[in-house]
């Protein structure tokens, strides 16, 4: 198919090849659950068999145990909502010791979403997970308040993004993709990607909430006990494919190196995950969408399919950053 | 944790019960698997609405027979105003059953069951077991005001031992549920007290049972925004038994804990002690 050409539509989703670029391989196909999203994957496995998934990123790993903040921690917002979890979890150990062979036992590909308050937390993290069965990836979530710089969080400055992947890099399995995962609250997401990519980022996920906020009109207070919160849904959608077509288009003009792009933000439909794969992204990521409807990561994959096939894309990678044509 | 179905749902019936509704779903394969303390969430409008979160109601019935289970809704806010807009016949997106269910009573006991509002609704199925099992049940049900009271006359059908309070004395004794409850604890001898309602209303329970000597088995309404596990909003301090205290999910390791294990006047902070407290700043 050349780039010109709106293809046929006479094919049946089952024709459809999903194998879905992932790092410097592939993946089955292009489905994953956001991280924090679907907790380490037991829950939503009640709802779907992980394995049909292309992969499961996992809630973001930290380090040490970390409580995250007090309640209330979520707001609904108009097709959205507001999160300030805060980072709870139990730790990298206790993830590789009692989340990550549950897992693995299942036969899920898991994509491991790691984070820290120090670039130094980010490469302990990232070294405990070698040689583990079930991780095909890291995935750095740069959206963490970096407390050598204020609190700033690592994404919002191309300088930390290198250090934090450059660090991870260094220490983990190379055979292991690492996705560097971008905030849109950034002037330029282009110029992050491509410091992330020299750093050494196999792909790029993108994006993270934004930073958000309401106000509770009956207490007259934050309605978040953090204050503010990120801020996801389908609201954010059209954020979200803006930074996959600019990051697209800027490996297309040879501004930033290519590589694959992990697409997420707003995906509630398979549709929503055709605009992403159109804007340029090789895998997509269901987030809040889980929330709504916990089985919501297979429909998305079978809808994405269906789609696929209506529009005459018989491999996935047809369709990725078609729209740039 | 209780194994649930998604399912879309045909609503049977929406009926005006007092201040409250009633909802009747047919929820086939639901049914059978509900045990009371339990809950189900409902989807508010169809796959376009702008409303994602998902609605927590505790199941007040559940039939494995007619494959039914019934809700009693309140209307608070903008979702369960969409949700009571449905018709019997109109179907609605259900999760159920879903959390960790009151313990199933031992044997023969007495016990006291004490509620809010509409917190009554799942400790009605609870009551006939107890029955069921030879023991006996009593019951306190309180509300701000005594068209708020939920489900008098189906307690005063299981048992004669049933208080009423109102805050404003507009039903039965003028006060909360806790006035009476230590002199009810005595009064029947009972073994364990099963509550529902607020936090406040939990902790005071919890400190009188404990303090006469029974169990305190309490379900929480604490917000949720996905009910099944995932998102991490309904957390709540608990005491585990190692110990160690820890954030857990008002979704799966609840709604209903032991009384006891529940840090009820640490709830909305993170006290020091807390498990991964230190990596907050807190000390």
């Amino acid at each position: 198919m050349t780039d010109d050409m709106i293809p046929a539509a006479n094919l049946l989703p089952d024709d459809v090849d999903l194998t879905a670029p992932f790092g410097n391989g592939t993946l089955p196909n292009p489905v994953t659950t956001a991280s924090g999203c679907a907790g380490y994957g037991r829950e939503i496995a009640k709802f779907q068999p992980l394995t049909e998934l292309g992969s499961i990123t996992t809630k973001t790993i930290m380090p040490y145990p970390r409580a995250g903040q007090p309640t209330p921690r979520m707001a609904e917002t108009p097709s959205g909502m507001l999160n300030s979890i805060g980072l709870q979890g139990s730790g990298i150990e206790h993830f590789v010791e009692h989340e990550l062979p549950w897992l693995a036992e299942r036969g899920a590909r898991v994509l491991v979403s790691i984070a820290g308050e120090r670039v130094e937390d980010f490469a302990d993290t990232a070294r405990q997970l070698n040689g583990r069965p079930g991780v095909i990836g890291i995935e750095a979530n740069l959206s963490c308040p970096n407390a050598a710089n204020r609190g700033l969080v690592f994404a919002c400055n191309p300088a930390t993004s290198y250090d934090v992947i450059a660090a991870i890099k260094e220490v983990a399995d190379p055979a292991l993709p690492l996705y560097a995962k971008l905030s849109p609250d950034v002037t330029s997401v282009t110029e992050i990607a491509a410091a992330c990519v020299k750093g050494g980022a196999d792909g790029l996920s993108m994006i993270n909430t934004l930073l958000g906020m309401a106000i509770d009109t009956t207490t007259l207070r934050p309605a978040l006990a953090g204050v503010t919160g990120g801020l996801s849904g389908p609201a954010i959608r059209p954020v979200a494919v803006r930074c996959v077509y600019q990051v697209h288009a800027a490996m297309r003009a040879g501004a930033v190196p290519e590589v694959p792009i992990l697409g997420m933000g707003g995906i509630r439909t398979g549709l929503d995950a055709l605009e992403f794969v159109l804007a340029g992204a090789a895998c997509v990521a269901v987030g809040t969408a889980v929330f709504n409807d916990p089985t919501a990561p297979l429909r998305v994959l079978i809808e994405l399919r269906e789609a696929l096939a209506a529009r005459g894309f018989a491999k996935l990678t047809d369709a990725v950053g078609f729209a740039h044509r | 944790m209780a194994h649930p179905l998604q399912i879309r749902a045909e609503i049977l019936e929406i009926s005006q019960v007092g201040a409250y509704h009633r909802m009747v779903l047919r929820a086939p394969g639901v049914a059978a698997r509900v045990r009371p303390g339990h809950f189900a969430a409902l989807a508010v409008g169809g796959a376009d609405s702008a409303m994602l979160l998902r609605r927590a109601f505790s199941i007040h019935r559940a039939d494995p027979d007619a494959e039914t289970i019934s809700l009693i809704i309140a209307e608070a806010g903008r979702g369960t105003r969409e949700l009571l807009r449905a018709r019997a016949g109109d179907t609605v997106d259900l999760v159920a059953p879903l959390g960790t269910a009151f313990p199933h009573p031992a044997g023969a006991t007495t016990a006291l069951f004490v509620a809010a509002g509409y917190g009554s609704a799942p400790l009605f199925a609870l009551a006939e077991q107890v029955i069921a099992q030879g023991g006996s049940a009593g019951f306190i049900l309180g509300a701000p005001t005594a068209d708020r009271l939920y489900g008098v006359e189906a307690a005063r059908q299981l048992t004669p031992d049933v208080l009423v309070t109102t805050d404003d004395g507009s039903g039965g004794i003028k006060g909360q549920v806790t006035l009476p409850l230590a002199e009810a604890i005595k009064a029947i001898s009972a073994e364990a007290v099963y509550s529902c309602g607020p936090m406040g209303m939990l902790r005071a329970v919890t400190e009188i049972a404990t303090a006469e000597g029974a169990r305190s088995f309490c379900a929480v309404e604490q917000a949720m925004a996905c009910g099944v596990g995932v998102c991490m909003a309904c957390v709540l301090p608990v005491v585990g038994e190692d110990g160690v205290s820890r954030l857990v999910r008002s979704c799966v390791e609840g709604p209903c804990f032991d009384g006891t294990r529940v840090r009820w006047t640490d709830v909305g902070t993170i006290p020091a002690d807390l498990h991964g407290a230190a990596a907050m700043g807190v000390r």
